[in-house]
């Protein structure tokens, strides 16, 4: 799949496309397909993020997961920091980036 | 200290105040990150994984205890509780708010801190020696010059737009703390046969893809002249850049291309315009600024003896005092690198500590090292037990200085935008592995340095073991590089061989050591065994 990602302009959070919106949970991206482009252009012109791209990811049972690392990691926060991830409580989380 | 005067403080206030309007019209979509990426740039202000990072300015190392609680409370207001010192001697915040980033830049101004000129293609923060003013083995201290520079050099036109960013460091000692010879433009002060001082100026060191140790292109300069000469040596790298190609813009590149004769001939010639126009320092202006950083009211007649009774204390001791110009003080290293800890992180709570043990007991005077480490710099030997034991209180009392576990590693994968790999769980994983005392005390100096991409920011290249990041196929794989040094005995790393995972450049560098335990000299540094045997035997010991 065809994920859109960036930074929100204001917190310079992590942010995922849904669809219709921006999430901080890469569990809400959708596949963008051939539309990618075209809502990067548009999204970029509303300035409410910062330097979106294209990012390959799979669908997967524990839900979408990107394909590069650097990505798995914007996705959960640092790796060295699991109090500061969006998952604080999951021992688990670690080892979906790794 | 420097304090600021009436200029000083307008120009920084003003700048908050401009770039306060910069974020209002880009919050407000009246600019595009384009148009706005530069702006937040020349105030330190990145974008990185997770948030925008803020790198604030340390000037050449120095601050006192209000502007750590500064630092503390700008970690706890605005970021998650704590700042991360960096390889250059400045600190970073990592989750910083773009609309929040002006009130943070006006917090700083209240004490006379800023964060400009910490990107961009300008002159970074000037480096200098963490023990200046207080060690025993300087000529003098090099911060008024330091200092001057950074006037001379901040929002000056012809410097403002550099082909690239350019890192200055200047030491007085002929022990080197603070990898002189890796930067673009490096000064020593050194005495002539006439007992005048002067500069040893090198030229041309950079770490990043394209490693290049400083030449040497000035013996003696005499200081009055530093101003003519910087711009000279600027002026020609100017002329030269290969502004066309990213890779190629360092003055390292060009150094090294042109060769150090011609480029030193090309400055020499453009040296003899600049000092022809007669803009350098007059020496009562160095006065003026040596006289902030006069000596602080030591006290005479102290004892030079430590009570070593308590042998974690002499332990402490041994390793992170070194000796003070002045008897009966000491120079007290608080070590950031606890065992399982993130090198160069420090919480909110210990910066006020720390600030508060500064204002009792050094002068009111810190310090940040280029190893990603503080020092108290003026502690009267009497006091180094109290001083221990609040930092015991605090987890700061490693002992570990320049030891295995006292690793350099930039922020990684964890944090940057640019990097390849996670450098900080292996520089964790490398001090658990190595955590007893006793075996570090045993293997004596040595330096690891880990980098998460080519950029170089974790100083690989300058390690006596050196890690570099890199992504394999969408992996992460480490490179082992043996042989570097950024001490006064300069030398690059070279790669080992192939690359490992992350628990494989873990074991492959127990292996390392082990080789050097096992054909060391007695007393002899893991860098000087290194250099005697070579590394074929190293790599037998690694890869088998």
């Amino acid at each position: 799949m065809r994920i859109i990602t960036g930074n929100d302009l204001k917190t310079g959070a992590v942010t995922w496309w849904t669809g219709y919106d921006w999430s901080l949970h890469v569990e809400d991206a959708v596949d963008a397909g051939a539309d990618a482009e075209a809502v990067m252009a548009r999204e970029v012109a509303t300035c409410r993020v910062n330097g979106p791209y294209i990012i390959d990811g799979e669908k997967t049972a524990d839900g979408v997961r990107p394909a590069h690392i650097k990505d798995r990691i914007r996705a959960l926060g640092p790796t060295v920091r699991p109090d500061l991830t969006l998952k604080p409580a999951d021992p688990e989380a670690r080892e979906w980036v790794i | 200290m420097y304090r600021y005067d009436k200029y000083d403080q307008a120009m920084v206030d003003t700048r908050v105040e401009e770039f306060r309007d910069q974020v209002r019209r880009r919050i407000e979509g009246k600019m595009d990150d384009d148009q706005f990426k530069p702006l937040r740039l020349k105030n330190g202000l990145y974008l990185q994984l997770h948030a925008y990072m803020l790198r604030v300015a340390v000037p050449y190392g120095t601050l006192n205890s209000a502007q750590m609680r500064t630092l503390a409370m700008i970690a706890r207001k605005y970021d998650r509780g704590y700042g991360h010192f960096t390889t250059r001697q400045n600190i970073q915040y990592n989750w910083i708010k773009l609309a929040e980033a002006p009130d943070i830049l006006a917090d700083l101004a209240k004490v006379e801190m800023h964060a400009i000129q910490t990107s961009g293609e300008s002159i970074r923060n000037i480096s200098s020696d963490q023990y200046a003013g207080a060690a025993a083995d300087e000529l003098i201290d090099p911060r008024p010059w330091a200092e001057m520079l950074r006037q001379m050099t901040t929002f000056m036109p012809e410097f403002s737009y550099l082909p690239r960013k350019f890192k200055i460091a200047i030491i007085a000692s002929a022990e080197d703390r603070i990898a002189l010879r890796w930067h673009d433009f490096a000064l020593r002060i050194v005495q002539n046969t006439a007992g005048e001082l002067g500069f040893e100026v090198f030229a041309g060191g950079g770490m990043g893809r394209t490693p290049f140790i400083a030449y040497c292109i000035r013996e003696f300069l005499p200081t009055t002249q530093i101003f003519s000469y910087l711009q000279a040596v600027l002026r020609v790298w100017n002329r030269h850049a290969r502004r066309d190609n990213i890779h190629k813009q360092r003055m390292k590149i060009l150094v090294h291309d042109l060769g150090q004769e011609e480029f030193t001939a090309q400055v020499e010639e453009a040296f003899e315009h600049f000092l022809s126009l007669g803009e350098d320092f007059p020496p009562a202006e160095y006065d003026r600024i040596a006289a902030y950083f006069a000596p602080p009211a030591f006290e005479q007649g102290l004892s030079d003896e430590i009570d070593l009774s308590d042998p974690a204390f002499a332990r402490w001791v041994e390793r992170q005092v070194v000796a003070h110009k002045a008897p009966g003080y000491a120079i007290a290293n608080i070590s950031l690198k606890p065992v399982g800890g993130i090198p160069g992180d420090i919480t909110a709570e210990q910066m006020e500590l720390v600030a508060d043990l500064a204002e009792r007991f050094s002068f009111d005077e810190l310090r940040s090292t280029h190893a990603q480490n503080l020092v108290l710099p003026h502690v009267k030997k009497a006091d180094l037990y109290t001083v221990w034991q609040a930092l015991v209180s605090a987890g700061l009392a490693d002992a570990n200085l320049d030891l295995i576990s006292d690793l350099i590693a930039c922020p990684g994968l964890d944090y940057c935008s640019l990097a390849n790999a996670r450098s900080i769980p292996v520089a964790q994983k490398i001090a658990e592995r190595f955590a007893d005392p006793a075996r570090q005390a045993d293997l004596g100096e040595l330096k690891i340095k880990i980098s998460g991409c080519i950029n170089a920011c974790g100083h690989h290249h300058a390690g006596n073991i050196g890690i570099l990041g890199v992504d394999r196929k969408g992996s992460e794989s480490y490179q082992l590089l043996l042989g570097g040094s950024g001490d006064e005995d300069t030398t690059q790393a070279k790669i080992a061989g192939p690359g490992f995972d992350e628990d494989g450049i873990v074991d492959a560098v127990e292996r390392a050591v082990e080789h050097y335990r096992a054909v060391r000299s007695p007393n002899e540094r893991f860098i000087d065994t290194y250099r005697r045997v070579g590394m074929d035997g190293f790599k037998e010991a690694i890869y088998g």
